[in-house]
Parts: C-alpha cells; structure tokens; sequence
C-alpha cells in the first residue's frame, strides 16, 4: 500500500540551526502515528512540513506521492491541522467558526451548514454553537479545533500537541474523540511529550530527540526492545549511595527523589532489595511505560 | 469637600510609584516613547495645513474688540487647547482603560499598599506631564512662528495645564465607564466634533442660534476661549468665568472617577 | 481564486459582528468634518476656481476619507490576524493561496471604502455640493485611492512586530497626506519640496480626480497619469503585500 507520508533524509534549518537532522518515515493509511519527544526535539518542525507551511531544507517528502513544494494546495485541501496554539476566530461563534473554514475548503454555503452540524456534534458543542468562541473552557476549544480541522473531510489528520494544558478530564473526553476518528479510518499524526497519550493514541511511534529518531516501533515494542517488563521505585528516608547497594539486582538509575531499578520481576526485587538490608520508605512496583524507554534512550526527563 | 478628603489620604510616595511605572514603560522600548513624541506633530500639523494653508485663502479676522488677527494667530491658541486636551485624553482614556482592563496594571499595583486614589492621581499626574510636554513644545513653535508674544505664552501655559487637568479629570471618569473598545469609536469621534465646532477654526459667533447654545456648553469651547484670550493678549473677566468652568470639571471629574475605580476595582 | 471569496466571506461576518466599533468613524466623520471646515472656515475663504469653498473640499474629503478608512482597516486587524487571532495561519492550514488571503482582505476594503463614500456623496448631494453629472464616478475614483492606500499597509502590517508603528504611521504618513493633499487647499501654495512629497501621495491624485469628478473640471495632470500613479500603488503594495503574507506564513 502507498504510504502517505514518505520522508528520506528530510531536513530543516533555521539559519545555523538545525530542527530537523534527516529522518525517514513512512505513514500507512490508516495508522495512528506519533512523534514522541521533548521540546526542542523537532517534532513540530517536522509536522510543520508535513502540513506544507514550512519548507524542507533539504531531502524528500511526499504527502499523498504529492510534493508539499509543488502541490501545497492541493495537499493541504485532503489535511485536517489542529495546531499547537488555537486559532479560532474569537469574536465568531462556534458555529461560524466551522462554516468560515469549511468554506475555504471550497464547500457550498449549504454544505457548509451540514458539515457544522455533523461536527457540533462530534465536539460535543452542539448546545454552544451560537455562543463565541471566547468564553469557551480549553478543552471546549480545542475539540473545535479538531472539529474544525475535519471540515474538508481530510484522509490524514495532524495534531501537534493536542491535550497540552487540559486538565484530565478535558484529555480523556479528547482521547475519546480521537479515537472515534481512528475508528473511521481517518490517518492520525500527532506529536506529544506525554507519555500516556502516545501508549493510549498510536499504533507506532518515533521518538525524536535534538532533530534526530532515536527509536521506532509501536509502544510495546519500544518498551520490549528498551526497557525490562518491570520496573521498581524506591524512596529512601536518609540520602545515601542506595543504587550502589543494588548491583546485580537489575540496572539501578538514582534519580534526586528516587532510586529506578529495571527488573525482569518486580516482586523477586523487592524481597532482594530488603534481603540486602536496605529499608526504603516506600515502594512502588509497576509495569514500565515509555517514560522508562524515554529515560533510558536520552538519560533525562521527558517535560522539559 | 471631596478634594481635601482625597489630599488627606493621599501618599505622595505611592502616587509617585504609580506614575513611576509609566515613566519605566516610557524607558521600556522605543515604542511608547515615539508614540508619546509623535503626539505634538499632530497639532502642529494642523496649525500649518488649516492656520497657514487655508488660512492664506482666509486672511485676516476680526476677533471683536476691532482687533484684527492672522487667521494663523487665531487657529493657533485653538490648537494649544486641543493638544492639551488630547495628550490629556490619550493617557486617561485608551491607555487607562487598557491597563485597567486588559494588562490588569491596576489589578496588580492593589495588590500593594497602593489605594485607588492614588492610581487615579497618579495616573493623572502623569497625563499632566505628557499634556505639559505637548503644549510647552507647542508653545515655542507659536512664538517661533510670531503668532504670540513671549509673555503671553507663559499666561497661556498654565491655562492650558488647566485644561489638561479638566479633559485629565473627565477622561479617567468615562474610562471607568466605558464597556469596551467599540465605545472609543464613540468617544474619538466625540473629541473630534469638539475639536472642529467648539470655534477652533471659525467664531462661534457665526453659528446658527442653537448650534452656538449647545457649542458654549462643552467644555473645548471654554478651553478654546480662555487660551486664545491669553495667547494674543485680550484679557477680561470673562476668562475668569471659563477657567471656573474648567476647574469644576477637574474636581468632579477626579471625585467620579476615584469613587468609580475604588468600585470596579475593589468590588 | 475561489477562496478568495472565502475570505471575502470571513471578513464580511467579522463585520457583522464588530461594525459598531467603526460605524460614527466611518459615517458620522466625514459629515462633521465638511460641516466643521466647509461650511465654518468657507464662510471666510471665498471661492476656490468659481466655486465656493464647501463644494471644493467636498471631493477632498470624501477622497482623504476613503484614504483614511483604507489604512485604519489595514492596520491592527491585519496584525492581528497574524499575531493574536492567527486567522491567516489557519487559512493557510486550509488550501488557500496566499494571493488569496490578500486579494480577499483586499476586496473587502474597497467594499467598506466604497459603502461609506455612497453614504457620504450621497449627504453632499443634500448640501449642494454636487456640480456635475460626473459625480458617481468619483466611487470608482475613491476605490482606486482605497486600494492604493490599503495595499501597502497591509504588507506593512503583515511585517510589523509591535503596534506602535500604527501610531506612527497615522502620525507620519496618513494625517500629514490627508493635511497636504491638496484636500483644503491647493497643493501650489505648498513649498516646493512639500510640494514633490504631495504629488508621490496616492491621495493628491485621487484628490484630483475626484475633484474633476464632481465639478466637472480638468485635473491637475492628464486623467490617465493621475489613474496610472495610482494603479502603480496598488500593484506595488499588492506585490509587497503578498510577498509579506508568504513570509510570514511559510519558513
């Protein structure tokens, strides 16, 4: 199958700077892909290309086997984009919102109206379609982004950050929304630093870190190939070298409030750590998660 | 009285504090302060197109008395009183309506020892600077131009610092006022009828009965009249009647806008 | 071009919403300006060519008005557009074309330009200010000053970081223009320098025009050279100003 994304070697500078340091990707239809990475990594730069609004510095890319250089307009006309920062008419309703865009997709006024009533109610905010679009939570306005981004009916849909500064309950109504789309066969792209986002939203992930993939593959595998099943954390009352204390138990990482210890068995570790006389204060033990593959591939927190 | 309430209260430190910051976001960029500048072209421009170009097709004018002026000298004082009034207005209607709404400036300074009162002064006081900056510069550029005489130009400063003072007042007063950005659409093209019939650029004398009525009723007409007396030198007590109407206009203008920030502000 | 009507759109519904702000500005002023000059100081002047003073001015007026509303609508909406509402970047997340954007916040001016100058041609018909049967041309006139004016501004908008140039740009370009035009008094009386810098104005020229249009004289240049210099504006600003979008937008 042709794949809609198709990068190799791709590049961008900014001047001395480069964001993005020649990567290759392939996104099939009907994936749900994520860019996985802190800030600074390149991820939105990337995504930037991908939506035709920045141009690659250097490489090939391919959206839809189109050029984004050539056939900008006709890319962007089969992309729905939910930028990082909303950029929603404020002093338009939510309903105007939705026809003023769709109407640059080329719809018929009445097209237009019909679209935004489907979409009002995939967002959820058929009750606000005549309020302005200011007074709206966060999550309110995000979801009439996205909503707003599925007006042209798009094959690939781009999300850069989408549940940034939500409070959970806001995340997980989203989560559910997107994957609604999933469900529909719509493409998914999004970037993320979350962690619990990208092992919830995507089948398949890069993780990006200063322009570069560091990894690739689905989030299970990420953690198979990266990281052992388990993972033990151990607080301790007093300070002291307690990783040194943890030699062969399994790869011991002190952290400045915590001692990581990735083990095969979380239990059996437990009972080591405390046959070798140590006393944590207290004792977690749960399934490792991409954050432990994050810290492992770049040796630093992911939320920067 | 309103005013010896407020003066008893009043921290000539905080007040100080309060027009501070203005004089710190002057130093801030190069922005404000060209903007700030930029005001006393607006007058002066005026005076060279409307007093000089027009006044070239007028001539000379009578100014009763049997006096006789350039039609300059008479535009002129007028546009003293009008660059008082906006430098005044610029600072107490959009910028303070600006920091009180939107940069919550004011929101902020009362979260210290700082009382509404003393924003207000504060803030006018330093619409005062702006206002003395614009007229005093105005000012040399009508002696420059022989359009007053020196000594009547040092009358006329004070006089047009009162009008300051009065449009300073009444300004701050409708701010507290004014719901949102679609009200100084209102406002500007207010200033603006007052500026072309409170007989700035013809006698109001010539105005049909009720027009005249109404014109001697706003406050620019006043403001027009007592500067120009000054400025080319025609002194009666009818300047003594137009400085009364002005300095009402302060005093209540400051008391409303005080009792209105201290509501909004500390509701 | 098919989005460009899109935009069109999108700006007419923002209108919708916000005209009061602009309503006693766009109206209301120019009325009050002829009355507070034409009628106040033309009591003194005279006439101007055989006509009185109120009629002279009248197609300055309504030529500086178009000029003035032009780049008061080209200004802080436009910047705004880019920088707080970010409305441009999301057209362009759509497929529409940066000549697009421009040409429909381009078209939408003259319609704002154009609206006010019925209204006002329509009030000096009441005053009698109207002298030839020319008059109605003098809308094709103003559109022309609309565009010439709003073309530039917009890119210059679209460049812009901060919107104190806005101030400064009123202070410096656009009240000096409307002052020395040729708006209240003939541009010969001007110094000679003054006068080079009224004649590069776009307004002298539409000033020009519109004046012929409404008395039924002759321009101070062949019509063609006043239209030409006006045409050079527009495409020149439009030029710029989808230069300056495409900057903005794309890195």
């Amino acid at each position: 199958m042709q794949s809609l994304i198709h990068a190799r070697g791709l590049v961008k500078r900014f001047g001395d700077f480069t964001a993005v340091d020649g990567i290759d990707l392939d996104v099939a239809p009907g994936e749900a892909f994520g860019f996985l990475g802190p800030n600074g990594a390149g991820k939105s730069s990337t995504m930037r290309m991908i939506g035709c609004v920045s141009m690659p510095s250097s490489g090939e890319l391919r959206i839809f086997g189109m050029d984004p250089v050539r056939d900008g307009v006709r890319i962007r006309g089969r992309l729905g984009v939910c930028p990082q920062l909303d950029n929603l008419d404020p002093d338009l309703t939510v309903r105007e919102n939705l026809t003023t865009y769709a109407r640059y997709f080329g719809l018929s006024r009445a097209e237009a109206r019909l679209r935004a009533d489907e979409l009002l109610d995939f967002a959820q905010l058929r009750d606000r379609a005549a309020s302005q679009v200011e007074p709206l939570s966060g999550g309110m306005k995000r979801r009439l982004t996205i909503a707003r981004a599925m007006v042209g009916d798009p094959a690939l849909v781009l999300l850069d950050e989408p549940t940034t500064g939500l409070d959970p309950q806001a995340r997980h109504l989203l989560w559910e929304r997107l994957f609604q789309l999933r469900r529909r066969g719509v493409t998914l792209v999004l970037t993320t630093h979350y962690m619990d986002e990208a092992e919830q939203l995507c089948d398949r992930l890069v993780v990006m870190d200063g322009g570069r993939i560091v990894a690739e593959g689905s989030p299970r595998s990420l953690i198979a190939a990266h990281c052992t099943p388990e993972v033990v954390e151990l607080r301790f009352a007093e300070e002291g070298d307690h990783a040194g204390k943890l030699a062969g138990v399994g790869r011991a990482e002190a952290l400045p409030d915590r001692v990581l210890l990735y083990v095969d068995d979380g239990d059996d570790a437990v009972a080591e750590v405390h046959r070798r006389g140590l006393a944590p204060s207290g004792v977690l033990v749960r399934r490792s998660t991409l954050e432990d593959v994050f810290l492992q591939l770049t040796g630093r927190t992911l939320v920067e | 009285m309103v005013s010896a309430m407020v003066a008893a209260r009043l921290s000539p430190v905080r007040v100080g504090a309060v027009m501070g910051r203005n004089v710190g976001a002057l130093r801030s960029g190069p922005a404000y302060w060209l903007v700030v500048v930029s005001g006393f072209f607006e007058p002066v421009l005026y005076l060279l197109s409307i007093g000089v170009g027009v006044g070239a097709l007028v001539g000379r004018l009578e100014v009763g008395g049997g006096r006789v002026v350039d039609y300059a000298a008479f535009v002129a004082p007028a546009m003293l009183a009008v660059s008082a009034m906006s430098g005044a207005l610029a600072e107490t209607t959009f910028n303070f309506f600006f920091k009180m709404k939107y940069a919550k400036t004011f929101e902020a300074i009362l979260a210290t020892p700082v009382r509404p009162v003393e924003i207000a002064v504060g803030e006018l006081a330093w619409a005062l600077v702006r206002s003395a900056v614009y007229t005093g510069a105005f000012l040399v550029v009508m002696v420059a131009m022989g359009l007053t005489g020196g000594w009547w130009a040092l009358a006329a400063f004070p006089a047009a610092m009162l009008v300051a003072l009065a449009f300073g007042g009444v300004g701050m007063a409708l701010s507290t006022l004014m719901r949102g950005w679609q009200d100084f659409d209102l406002l500007g093209t207010g200033q603006f009828a007052l500026f072309l019939f409170s007989g700035t650029f013809s006698p109001v004398s010539d105005y049909p009965a009720v027009m005249e009525a109404v014109v001697v009723a706003t406050p620019l007409f006043h403001a027009v009249e007592l500067v120009r007396g000054l400025a080319i030198g025609q002194v009666g007590w009818g300047l003594v009647g137009h400085a009364g109407y002005l300095v009402v206009m302060a005093v209540a203008g400051l008391a409303f806008a005080a009792r209105r920030i201290q509501r909004t502000l500390c509701a | 071009m098919g989005a460009t009507a899109a935009v069109l759109e999108r700006h007419l519904v923002m209108y919708r919403r916000l005209w009061r702000g602009s309503v006693f500005s766009s109206f209301v002023l120019p009325v009050l300006f002829l009355a507070g000059i034409g009628l106040g100081v033309g009591g003194y002047v005279g006439e101007i060519g055989g006509v009185g003073y109120l009629a002279w001015i009248t197609p300055g007026v309504l030529a500086s008005t178009a000029f003035q509303t032009a780049i008061g609508e080209s200004t802080y909406s436009v910047m705004g557009d880019f920088k707080w509402v970010r409305s441009y970047h999301a057209m362009y997340a759509a497929p529409v074309r940066v000549g697009e954007m421009v040409a429909g916040r381009l078209v939408y001016i003259l319609l704002r330009v154009v609206v006010a100058a019925a209204v006002f041609l329509g009030v000096t018909a009441l005053f009698g200010a109207l002298r030839s049967p020319w008059a109605p041309l003098s809308l094709a006139v103003v559109a022309l000053v609309g565009l010439a004016a709003a073309a530039p501004v917009t890119a210059f908008a679209a460049t812009v970081e901060h919107d104190s140039y806005f101030a400064l740009l009123f202070r410096f370009v656009m009240i000096p223009s409307a002052l020395f035009s040729g708006v209240f008094f003939p541009v010969e009386q001007l110094p000679g320098p003054a006068r080079v810098l009224a004649c590069l104005s776009p307004l002298w020229h539409g000033v020009e025009l519109s004046r012929a249009a409404t008395l039924g004289v002759f321009p101070a240049w062949p019509v063609w050279a006043h239209v030409a210099c006006l045409l050079v504006w527009a495409a020149a600003g439009t030029a710029w100003a989808v230069s300056a979008f495409g900057r903005r937008l794309r890195d």
